[in-house]
């Protein structure tokens, strides 16, 4: 089937199977391989992407449900000059990653966070990141990393979800 | 910044790779394509023991997309001797089959090797291998493995993969003369390592022949010895490309049979094959670990004072366990006496075999002596009516007992357990906590505190206690590094870059460190049981050390001054008092590259120095954990409130990946004590392959860490002689026996003990109805 997918700002046209996840599309058609497949069955958010501002696991969407949608993934996070989003900035200032695997899934589920409450607290991260696991940090720096990127100045803009 | 000054050593510099994982660029095998590659999967077994009566395989060859399907006897040609892993060669253990041929041996052992044009089809065709099993009754528990008539692998005749014994006169001796005898019970249930990234490999012959393997480990020279050996190639014709690894806490440490085997399928079609393991396989046949259980008793006499300890210890180690016997009895039966003077010890292990998932390495494979010692210390401390912390204090190994030779035969130097321990106690408010302990119980609310003290050894491997560096200064003046031994999350492309900037006086950016390629890093053992710290770390010092001494000689001719008055600095090399006269790196980086021929003969032009260090003996880090929880005892609900961990690793390169290290082991032992246990039906059929029913700790879960780093007396942490420790394995060893005291602590008014793990809310229930069972009411003091 034929899909049209508008990622990280690029409209981008797929003839896919009707059976593959939107993960597999993302990763092998379109080559954006930072959306990691931890799980396939939609537990630990390492595929999560951000579809019209909402938190989406991608491995549990196919891609035909996807046709039309404006899609941000971890690549389209750093500006076109290649300048880190904030929240990329905090995770590197405060270790919030070790091997990097689940690091796409939390970026993108702390932005959507950021970008509905901008200032919440430590239990409040807790809470809304509980869908995404990591295996390496304990937790604790990815939580310190999110606090601080709330804390900064300016916006902390989802890229590529405004319409145009 | 001067060369042999600390500007980076010692400081938490933001990790190197950070930017290429933050940014979606991660080099982790899946995102790895190879023109023209096939996907490989596995058809496995769906049952723990049979006869295999038949594989038909036409419907799967049928399907659209599938092109070959393996079975073992066409990757016959692999002999299974050759795939034993370095370390275990000659060990006896149960075969390790690439495909199963004959018979099946636990619910997930490959039986064929699907091969399709992509990744769809090949699960489909997997799904339609049609295998045909005569199923015979398994053996699932371990604790009666032993005894079992069922024999798991026919070849070794016995479900027993290793025994040893210990028999220390003194110990009976003293058992008989001791005011008191505890004795204790301890169960580890069997875990999941499951790193975030599950195993995979590409696979790419070229004509020689000669192999190209991507795969995603901790051990790229071993991955590449053994393809030598199972390939019958020489070892120079193999390159492996480690790229980053989403974790690995073991399991990725030696070569596990799917790797070899689609391997070995690409060999056999003649095309490049991509296989990447799918979860459920990963958490019911990857690897499996702990499975535990220890039966210790204490020694003591009448001031609470440690005489000896027994300990027997029976572990399963699942039907084909991870190399050699699969076995750690003998590193927990050894080290069981941990941070007390305890003089005498004996012991028994027996590793069996079981119709389940192989066992292999998790993060401190041995740790269970910590997990059995440290809560028998426990329920000692309540039989004698003695506070936990002040039966510690009188036991444990201070400085003035050092080196101490533990009867189990280790010489344990250079400890702060004392320290540690006493430092664990101020920051976590010991008395304090206590009295309000009371207070809390007298309204019916119930707090414990846990304690666990230990050390944790590296380098106790004698054959491995080696790792190589080649530090080289290339012609723009810049620095490349090279280890054998490579990064998994543990941010050694930053640390080894921190203590090598150091060395040369160098700018951080200056200095870039690869590993994970065969061809081009010097042999390494793997990182792995916290060695990088102190072994590999060292040979990137020494590699550096004599880089610098090689740019001074140039300097010195360049300059036409003596070595002695030369000084290494912000990239150049300057004479002292007269720092106009200097020569910048990238000049003498030309001279010894493109000018090497104009260099004078007693000028040493070679700028590409490789150090190996050989690791004297082991060292020891050490740790004490306490924790605080409050358990609902009307839900069973352990909610843990505090977390503080002192530690004493050494020399700290940089403070925040070592507490990321720690942290991250204190949240896998915290899912060991509360939360994970892989479950097996009495048929052995595997109840927890997903994520929802195998439950790693999330963000709710695991508590803040309060770090505390501890510093021997005459710390040899100061340069210049700075001794680097590990501490990857730290967190993991501690977290379990500490959370479990905590909550023993807290339930201690109704006479509940130590409780199998996962200590869930219904284990807590359970464990509170059978204490209460002869009990009218919970004792509050």
């Amino acid at each position: 089937m034929r899909v049209e997918l508008t990622v990280n700002g690029g409209l981008m046209t797929v003839d896919v199977e009707a059976r593959r996840t939107l993960v597999d599309v993302l990763r092998d058609d379109l080559n954006l391989t930072g959306t990691h497949a931890g799980c396939e069955h939609g537990v630990c958010g390492a595929c999560t992407v951000i579809i019209e501002g909402e938190v989406v696991r991608a491995c549990l969407m196919f891609a035909v449900q996807a046709d039309g949608a404006r899609i941000t993934t971890v690549e389209g996070l750093a500006g076109d000059d290649g300048t880190m989003h904030p929240l990329q900035e905090a995770f590197c200032a405060h270790s919030g990653l070790q091997c990097g695997f689940c690091t796409p899934g939390m970026l993108l589920s702390a932005l959507v966070l950021l970008g509905r409450e901008r200032h919440p607290s430590r239990e409040r991260i807790r809470e809304e990141l509980s869908g995404n696991l990591c295996r390496c940090t304990g937790y604790m720096a990815i939580v310190d990393a999110v606090e601080a990127a709330s804390r900064g100045p300016g916006d902390l803009p989802v890229p590529h979800q405004q319409s145009t | 910044m001067v060369a042999g000054d600390r500007a980076w050593v010692g400081s938490s510099v933001p990790r190197r790779e950070d930017s290429r994982l933050l940014s979606g660029r991660g080099r982790f095998v899946a995102n790895t394509f190879v023109p023209g590659m096939g996907y490989a999967a596995f058809a496995r077994s769906s049952v723990a023991r049979a006869r295999l009566v038949a594989v038909d395989t036409s419907q799967a060859l049928a399907h659209p997309g599938v092109t070959a399907v393996l079975l073992a006897s066409d990757l016959a040609t692999v002999a299974p001797g050759s795939l034993i892993p370095t370390l275990y060669a000659g060990a006896p253990g149960a075969p390790v089959r690439l495909l199963a041929g004959g018979d099946v041996r636990y619910v997930g052992e490959p039986v064929a090797l699907v091969v399709a044009d992509d990744p769809y089809a090949a699960a489909d065709g997997a799904d339609l291998v049609d295998i045909e099993y005569d199923p015979l009754q398994p053996v699932v528990d371990f604790e009666t493995a032993g005894a079992s008539t069922v024999v798991v692998n026919p070849e070794r005749g016995s479900n027993v993969a290793a025994t040893s014994k210990h028999s220390d006169p003194s110990c009976d001796e003293a058992m008989r003369r001791a005011d008191r005898v505890v004795t204790a019970t301890v169960r580890q249930q069997r875990q999941a390592n499951a790193p975030m990234e599950p195993r995979g490999v590409v696979a790419a012959w070229e004509p020689g022949p000669s192999l190209v393997a991507y795969v995603s480990t901790q051990n790229p020279h071993e991955v590449r010895q053994v393809l030598a050996r199972a390939f019958a190639l020489p070892q120079a014709a193999v390159r492996v490309l480690k790229g980053d690894v989403g974790g690995g806490f073991g399991q990725k440490f030696l070569l596990l049979s799917e790797e070899i085997a689609v391997v070995a399928g690409a060999r056999l079609t003649g095309r490049a094959l991509k296989w990447i393991e799918a979860r459920q396989e990963n958490l019911t046949s990857a690897t499996h670990a702990r499975a535990d259980l220890v039966t210790a008793s204490v020694a003591l006499d009448g001031q609470g004072t440690m005489l000896a300890m027994d300990v027997d210890h029976v572990e399963d180690v699942g039907a084909v366990p991870m190399g050699g016997s699969g076995g750690a009895g003998a590193s927990v039966v050894t080290r069981f006496t941990g941070p007390y003077t305890i003089p005498a010890l004996s012991w028994r292990t027996t590793a069996v075999h079981t119709n389940t998932c192989r066992r292999g390495a998790y993060r401190a494979p041995w740790m269970m002596e910590t997990t059995a010692r440290e809560q028998l210390v426990d329920e000692a401390a309540r039989q004698l009516g003695m506070d936990p912390l002040e039966l510690r204090r009188r036991n444990v190994i201070q400085s003035g007992d050092q080196p101490f030779r533990s009867p189990g035969g280790m010489v344990i130097d250079g400890v702060t357990l004392a320290e540690c321990l006493d430092e664990a106690a101020k920051v976590i408010d010991y008395s304090g906590f206590r009295s309000r302990q009371a207070e809390l119980r007298r309204a019916d609310r119930y707090q414990g505190l846990g304690i666990s003290l230990f050390f944790e050894p590296q380098g106790s491997v004698a054959a491995i206690r080696a790792e190589s560096a080649t530090v080289r200064l290339d012609p723009d003046g810049t620095v490349s590094v090279a280890v054998g031994s490579g990064n998994h999350g543990q941010g050694l492309e930053t640390t080894i870059a921190q203590v090598v900037a150091d060395q040369l006086g160098l700018d951080m950016e200056a200095v870039r460190v690869h590993d994970g390629d065969t061809n081009s890093t010097p042999f390494g053992n793997g990182t792995g049981g916290s060695r990088s710290g102190p072994i590999l770390t060292p040979a990137a010092v020494q590699a550096a050390a004599t880089l610098r001494q090689r740019i001074l000689g140039i300097a010195s001719h360049h300059l036409e001054a003596a070595v002695e008055d030369l000084r290494l600095g912000r990239g150049e090399v300057f004479v002292l008092g007269t720092p106009s006269r200097s020569v910048v790196f990238a000049t003498i980086g030309q001279l010894a590259s493109a000018g090497a021929a104009a260099l004078p003969p007693e000028v040493e032009a070679n700028l590409h120095v490789t150090a190996t260090y050989r690791m004297p003996g082991p060292v020891f880090s050490n740790a004490c954990h306490m924790s605080i929880c409050e358990v609902d005892v009307d839900t069973g609900t352990v909610k843990l409130l505090r977390y503080v961990v002192t530690e004493d690793c050494g020399s700290i390169i940089n403070p925040r990946i070592v507490e990321g290290q720690i942290s991250g082991g204190v949240a896998q032992g915290i899912g060991g004590a509360l939360y994970e246990q892989v479950v097996y039906d009495e048929d052995g059929n595997p109840l927890t392959a997903t994520f929802v029913d195998y439950t790693i700790p999330g963000f709710t879960e695991v508590p803040s860490i309060e770090y505390h780093h501890v510093a021997a007396a005459g710390d040899p942490g100061e340069p210049p002689d700075p001794l680097y420790k590990g501490v990857g394995e730290s967190g993991a060893i501690g977290a379990p026996s500490c959370v479990a005291n905590a909550v023993a602590d807290a339930l201690a008014p109704f006479g509940v003990g130590i409780i199998d793990p996962p200590i869930t809310p219904a284990a807590v229930r359970v464990a509170m109805d059978r204490a209460q069972d002869g009990r009218a009411a919970p004792t509050i003091s």
